[in-house]
Order: structure tokens, then C-alpha cells, then sequence
């Protein structure tokens, strides 16, 4: 066991997996030389040589595109997308083409692809750096979709991408990277390195792929979360002393349905937290799950507490960002309905 | 605010002829066959950029294979290249007939353009990998993948190898380094450069091909492949095939101001040349050529196969209404199947008696090949692939949530 930051975290997942096999290769924008901007894929240069780990022109589609090529040869593709919010040129590689080519050829040719990349908020990176868009993913039949919220489970489910068979859309959240920031950007900076989830199993131990985490039992109300809003909902639940169960989804495709049901039919009440945009987003999903399969057991109307329907802003982050004042207020109605 | 100048007004290219019009293909510059050298395989793109502005051709009008390019193909292997290329228009001509008959729902020829892919497939060995785009079937039929596989896929019966999941003619195998084909446009050449770059990183042999028409390379993912496989001087052979229309759109549309779609390969740096696409033995070479370069790690070639697309885009369409009805026969560069028969009547190797029972022969099999297909079934009847299956290979593994999906449809 270490203790690091998720960015440390990451970079052991490649490391491990690089070692262990000769056909896992790592390319992106400013991957190679640096390291990543985010330092990600730091060292992994200079240890495995330039063809397993190299710098690409800035062009997403071409780099998911050769990428689908390079893992149809048979190699596994480990490639980031400097931001979520630059994944949109690489959109048609990643639906037409990767999600749907085992389906399509009848598994003659399949595509074993990691696509990393930094989402959400938090950083004062206004709309071209803090867009959280994993329901356009989650909508697509043929992706699997991840989302870790610690390094533990970046390195573990980082490595379960990289040995699964089918493409895995792999969400960062760079607000966490260094800390596990539960919402309150005035206080200072609390660090992985004293986090008992920044400590972190050596080797190449894996977290499953499909397997939620309750984070903090409870027993009043369900809160589904993923990403940054898991520590967020965790303050909520001390700040208003309402006994939240807040379940870390980790994988919103394929979903933990059970643990969700499970979770929901012992406490009755449910609040769903996401930093993207309300209107189609996976909330929604959650909620129509939940709904399918628990209505008897509700004792409240499920509240969902979201980014607004907005392009995300710059100045405006904190009234943006779902923090836990307004995830606290959820809470306390949920409680009162 | 006044200005000095004129009012701008937008400049919307047009295709020579319009349907009414005569054709008229005066301005279109070919040099004799045989007058385009071949350089070198290592050659420095920089020291052959007229190849982009000229078109290399091997058959002369007498039917004579002539200059630097001719020589490559013995006898036997251009009499199969030319049975190849009628199995490949028969069995278009009846798979197009089957769809206007119900028996499948659309359906792709390549009536006119046989020569570029029925060449290409020659010039490449076991283990590469194609990756084409709809019009490119001759890549299987000269690789001898079965016809009446191909047949079991457009009709989707039972015993198509997709299963039932895609549109006609998007065939798959990769064991004839086939990629499977998208339906996408464009998408697959990006992708055959990372799979060139894989070969590449893994110390292998083997080199790829992208395919990409003249209209699709107005999309991004043309830029993209070009710029990788420029920078990562990737083993791949990248083909444009011109055949002047895009459904509707003359190829004006897409190629803008520059002199011709090869001439974009110069700003990459990428060899950059222009075939004959109706001359057998000038696309073979050409292939070939740029085959030995990529195996040799000099880097991609780009082949714009300058040909002519003599049917519909697909069925969907009805050329009548974009273009005159008598451009085909216009079209200066012939017909690739009379072209290579005649070459081989030139030299004493064939006879139009011997065409004829060929043709006769041809059809034939065709026929007997889609009985067979239709003794199967067809879309619309016979043996068709389990509903289940179309819940199968979205994942390796079903994930829970297909489970219950195909439990609650009922299969």
C-alpha cells in the first residue's frame, strides 16, 4: 500500500499495465515528452519508449480513429483527451465506429480501447474546461462508462478498463486529482495524502467494473452520486445530520442496479446529485430506475440536484456547482416530504 | 459604412453537364498510357509531385500494355483479374435485381469501377488489412471469399455471418483482411492508419489500406489520417477513389480549388499519385508500387484511382436526375472489363468466343450461388437470424440491463 494523489494513482495504472503487457500503448495531446497536463502518463516515456507512449497532433477524432485501428490489430489502446470538453471532434470515432464494431461484425473484429479523460468542475475553468458529459456517453449501446472518485479506485478501476474486452469511456474528475474536494472552495485544500482512500494496493489489483460503493452508510435517504458530488454529498449528510446513505455509483454503465434498489428500498427517500446539466442527464436514468423499481418503497418524490441547464460559467462556478448547501437543502426535503 | 469594392458573391462549382446537356470531357487533361515513368519505391515524395497532377496508365487505345508500369502480371493472373472483374459485375447486376424483386432492402454496385478494387487486392499479402468503404467488394472476390457468403449477408438470413445486425453489403472478414465495413463515410481511414501505426509499433510486417471516395474526403477524418499517417510515417497505402460523383454532388463539390484530390497528399509531405482506375494493369502496379514502399518503411502513399462511378450511388438513387444519361459512355476512360479484355485479345491470350463462354460461365455460378443464398432465405423470407441475436455483441459479456431488455421483449 502507498498513499497518493489520483494523478500518482493513474500514472501506477498505466505503469502496472504497461509492464504487464507489451500491447497496451498510451498516446494523446502532450502525453509522451511531459506527461500529460494533468502529469498523468509522467515517466511513461522514458521507461517504455517512445512507440508505447507518444505524443499526438491535436485532432481527437484522429487520435480515438487510429486508436479503434490500433486496437482492431490487437493492441490496447490507452488514449486521453486533454479535457472532456475536446471529445466532441472524436464523437462519431467513438459512437459509429468503437461502440458499435463488435455488434456490427459479429465479433469478428472488437474494440479494446481505454478513452481517459479530465471532466467536471471546480478548477475556474469556465465552459471549455469543466463540462461533465457522461449521459452522452451512457445513451450509447457498446460503451462502458466509469467515473472514480479516489485514487484507489482510479488505479483499481483504471486497470479493469485497460483488461476489459469492450470500449471504456474513463471520466477524471480534476477537481479531485489532488484532494477530495466536498464542495466548500473557501477552505483550504485537504490533500489525498492523509485520505484513508488515498491509500492505495500495490500491484495490479483491479476494482470491478459495475460495482457501486456505499461511501457512508445510512439509514434516512439514498444519495447517488458519482465523481466529485460523492465527497460533496458526504458533507451535506454531516452538515445537516441527516443519516444519508451516499452510494459512489463508480460505473454508470454498466450500473449497479442492485445495490441502488437495495439501498433505496431500506431508506425509502432518494436524492440524485450530478455536476452536468439537468435536462437528459443521467439523473434522469436514475430516477426512472429507481421509480421502476422501488415505487412502493418511496416515501418522498425523488429530488435531483444538478448543474443548471446552462453552458457551465466562469465567473458564476460556485452558484453552478451543485455544492452542499444546495445538496443539504435537497436532503432536508426529502426528510419533510 | 460605405465600401469601394463590389458586392462579394459566392462561388458554387457545377459539373460540366447537367442532365439535357451533351457531355463533354475536353477539358480533362490524360496523358498516353506508358508516359508517366516509375520512380523508385524509396523515391522522395518532394522529387515526384507532378505524379499527382498526371495519371499513370499502362493500356494503350490498341489494348497494348506499354511503359515503365507494364510488365507485372503473367498471363494467367491478368485472364483471372479479367474473371474476376465480370464475377464481380454479374454478381452485382443480380444482386441488384434481387432488391428491385423485395428480396433485400438496398444494394451497392461498382458497374465501372471493378478495376480498382479486383487489382488492388493482388498487389497486397496474407495478413494485411483493408479497410474499405462500400464499393470495394472486389477485395473480397479476388481474395476468394465465398460469394454465397456475401449473398447470405445482403439477403440477412440465417446464415449471414453479422447476423442479421447490418445494412447489406457491409461486409466483414477479417480473415481476407476485410475490415468491417462502417457505413459511416470516411471513418475507416483514420482507422487503417492506427492500424498501420500497431503493425508499425509492434515490429511487424504487415501494412494496411485506407479507402475514402472523392466526395468523403471533404470530411475531417481525411485530414486526420493524412496528418498521422504523416507524422508516424505509418505503413499504409491510402486510396482515393474518384468516380466523379457523390450521390448527386459532382466531385467539384469536395476537391474545391485545389487541382486534384492527390495534390492534398503534398501539404502532408505523402507521396502523392494518380492511377488510370479503369486500366487493370495500371492499378495493380500502382498498388504494388506503393505496397513495396509501405512494407519497406519508406511511409504512405496516397492513390487517387481516377475512375468513374457508371451506376446509381446505390439503389436509393436514380442518376437521371443529376446527370446527363450519356456521360457513362462518354466517360474517356473506358470501360475496365472491355478494356482488359481487349489487351488480352491484343496479345493472343483471349477471344471473343472465349469471353462469351466466360460471361455465360460466370453467370452461371452466380445464379447456382444464389439459389443456394435464397434456398437459405432471404430479408423477406425463409430462414431468417434469431431476434436474440440482435441483444448479442453489444458487450462481450451481456451486461444486466440487456438481460432484462431481451427477457422483456420476449426472446
Amino acid at each position: 500500500m502507498a498513499q497518493m494523489t489520483m494523478i500518482e494513482a493513474i500514472r501506477e495504472a498505466h505503469d502496472v499495465a504497461m509492464a504487464a503487457d507489451d500491447k497496451v500503448v498510451v498516446f494523446g495531446e502532450d502525453v509522451g515528452f511531459f506527461g500529460g497536463v494533468f502529469r498523468c502518463t509522467a515517466g511513461l516515456q522514458e521507461k517504455y519508449g517512445k512507440s508505447r507512449c507518444f505524443d499526438a497532433p491535436i485532432n481527437e477524432s484522429g487520435i480515438v480513429g487510429t486508436a479503434i485501428g490500433m486496437a482492431a490489430y490487437g493492441l490496447k489502446p490507452v488514449i486521453e483527451i486533454q479535457f472532456a470538453d475536446y471529445v466532441y471532434p472524436a464523437y462519431d470515432q467513438i459512437v459509429s465506429e468503437a461502440a458499435r464494431l463488435r455488434h456490427r461484425s459479429n465479433g469478428d473484429f472488437t474494440c479494446p480501447l481505454v478513452i481517459r479523460m479530465p471532466t467536471g468542475g471546480g478548477i475556474f475553468g469556465g465552459q471549455t474546461h469543466s463540462q461533465s458529459p457522461e449521459a452522452i456517453f451512457t445513451h450509447v449501446s457498446g460503451l462502458k462508462v466509469v467515473i472514480p472518485s479516489n485514487p484507489r479506485d482510479a488505479k483499481g478501476l483504471l486497470l479493469a478498463a485497460i483488461a476489459d474486452p469492450d470500449p471504456v469511456i474513463f471520466l477524471e474528475p480534476k477537481r479531485l486529482y489532488n484532494g477530495p474536494f466536498d464542495g466548500h472552495h473557501d477552505k483550504p485544500i485537504e490533500s489525498w495524502k492523509k485520505h484513508p482512500q488515498g491509500n492505495v494496493p500495490d500491484g495490479d489489483e483491479i476494482v470491478p467494473l459495475g460495482k457501486a460503493h456505499i461511501q457512508r452508510e445510512g439509514a434516512d435517504v439514498t444519495v447517488l452520486a458519482y465523481g466529485t458530488m460523492v465527497y460533496v454529498a458526504e458533507a451535506a449528510a454531516k452538515e445537516t445530520g441527516v443519516d444519508a446513505e451516499v452510494i459512489d455509483l463508480r460505473t454508470l454503465m454498466p450500473l449497479d442496479l442492485d445495490t441502488i434498489v437495495e439501498s433505496v428500498k431500506k431508506t425509502g427517500r432518494c436524492v440524485v446529485v450530478h455536476e452536468a446539466t439537468r435536462t437528459s442527464g443521467f439523473g434522469g436514468e436514475l430516477m426512472s430506475l429507481v421509480q421502476e423499481a422501488c415505487f412502493y418503497h418511496l416515501e418522498a418524490p425523488m429530488i435531483r440536484v444538478t448543474g443548471w441547464d446552462t453552458p457551465y460559467p466562469h465567473a458564476q462556478e460556485w452558484e453552478y456547482f451543485p455544492g452542499p448547501g444546495r445538496v443539504g437543502e435537497a436532503l432536508r426535503k426529502v426528510m419533510k416530504d | 459604412m460605405g465600401s469601394d469594392t463590389a458586392p462579394l458573391s459566392l462561388n458554387v462549382p457545377e459539373p460540366g453537364c447537367r442532365p439535357g446537356d451533351t457531355p463533354d470531357f475536353s477539358d480533362f487533361e490524360i496523358p498516353r498510357a506508358g508516359e508517366v515513368g516509375r520512380p523508385d519505391v524509396d523515391a522522395d515524395p518532394d522529387a515526384i509531385r507532378d505524379m499527382a497532377f498526371s495519371i499513370v496508365r499502362v493500356l494503350n487505345k490498341e489494348g497494348e500494355a506499354v511503359g515503365d508500369w507494364a510488365g507485372a502480371l503473367s498471363v494467367d493472373e491478368l485472364r483471372e483479374g479479367l474473371r474476376h472483374m465480370m464475377t464481380l459485375r454479374t454478381f452485382d447486376a443480380r444482386m441488384q435485381i434481387a432488391q428491385r424483386q423485395g428480396k433485400t432492402s438496398f444494394y451497392m454496385q461498382h458497374l465501372g469501377e471493378e478495376a480498382v478494387s479486383c487489382a488492388f487486392a493482388r498487389a497486397l499479402q496474407p495478413g494485411d488489412m483493408n479497410f474499405p468503404t462500400y464499393r470495394q467488394a472486389g477485395l473480397l472476390i479476388a481474395s476468394e471469399y465465398p460469394m454465397l457468403t456475401m449473398m447470405n449477408q445482403i439477403y440477412s438470413n440465417a446464415e449471414d455471418p453479422l447476423a442479421g445486425r447490418q445494412l447489406p453489403i457491409m461486409y466483414s472478414s477479417k480473415a481476407h483482411g476485410f475490415f468491417s465495413i462502417s457505413g459511416n463515410l470516411g471513418t475507416q481511414f483514420v482507422q487503417s492508419v492506427g492500424w498501420a501505426m500497431a503493425s508499425a509499433i509492434s515490429g511487424d510486417t504487415k501494412i494496411s489500406t485506407g479507402w475514402i471516395g472523392d466526395g468523403s474526403t471533404a470530411e475531417n477524418d481525411f485530414h486526420a489520417a493524412m496528418v498521422f499517417a504523416s507524422t508516424y510515417k505509418a505503413p499504409v497505402v491510402l486510396n482515393i477513389v474518384n468516380n466523379q460523383w457523390a450521390i448527386s454532388t459532382f466531385q467539384g463539390i469536395a476537391r474545391g480549388g485545389v487541382g486534384t484530390f492527390a495534390a492534398r497528399g503534398h501539404g502532408f509531405g505523402i507521396a502523392s499519385l494518380r492511377v488510370d482506375g479503369n486500366d487493370y494493369l495500371a492499378v495493380h502496379a500502382v498498388a504494388k508500387w506503393a505496397a513495396e514502399r509501405a512494407r519497406l518503411g519508406h511511409g504512405p502513399t496516397l492513390i487517387e484511382h481516377v475512375t468513374y462511378r457508371a451506376g446509381g450511388h446505390s439503389t436509393s438513387d436514380d442518376p437521371a436526375a443529376y446527370r446527363s444519361k450519356q456521360e457513362a459512355a462518354a466517360w474517356p476512360l473506358g470501360d475496365p472489363i472491355e478494356r482488359l479484355k481487349q489487351h488480352l485479345i491484343k496479345i493472343g491470350e483471349w477471344s471473343e468466343d472465349r469471353h462469351a463462354q466466360a460471361e455465360a460461365e460466370i453467370l452461371d455460378t452466380v445464379i447456382s450461388v444464389q439459389k443456394e443464398a435464397e434456398a437459405v432465405g432471404t430479408l423477406t423470407g425463409g430462414k431468417a437470424p434469431s431476434a436474440r441475436d440482435m441483444f448479442e455483441g453489444v458487450y462481450e459479456t451481456m451486461p444486466a440491463h440487456l438481460i432484462r431488455q431481451r427477457q422483456e421483449a420476449g426472446f
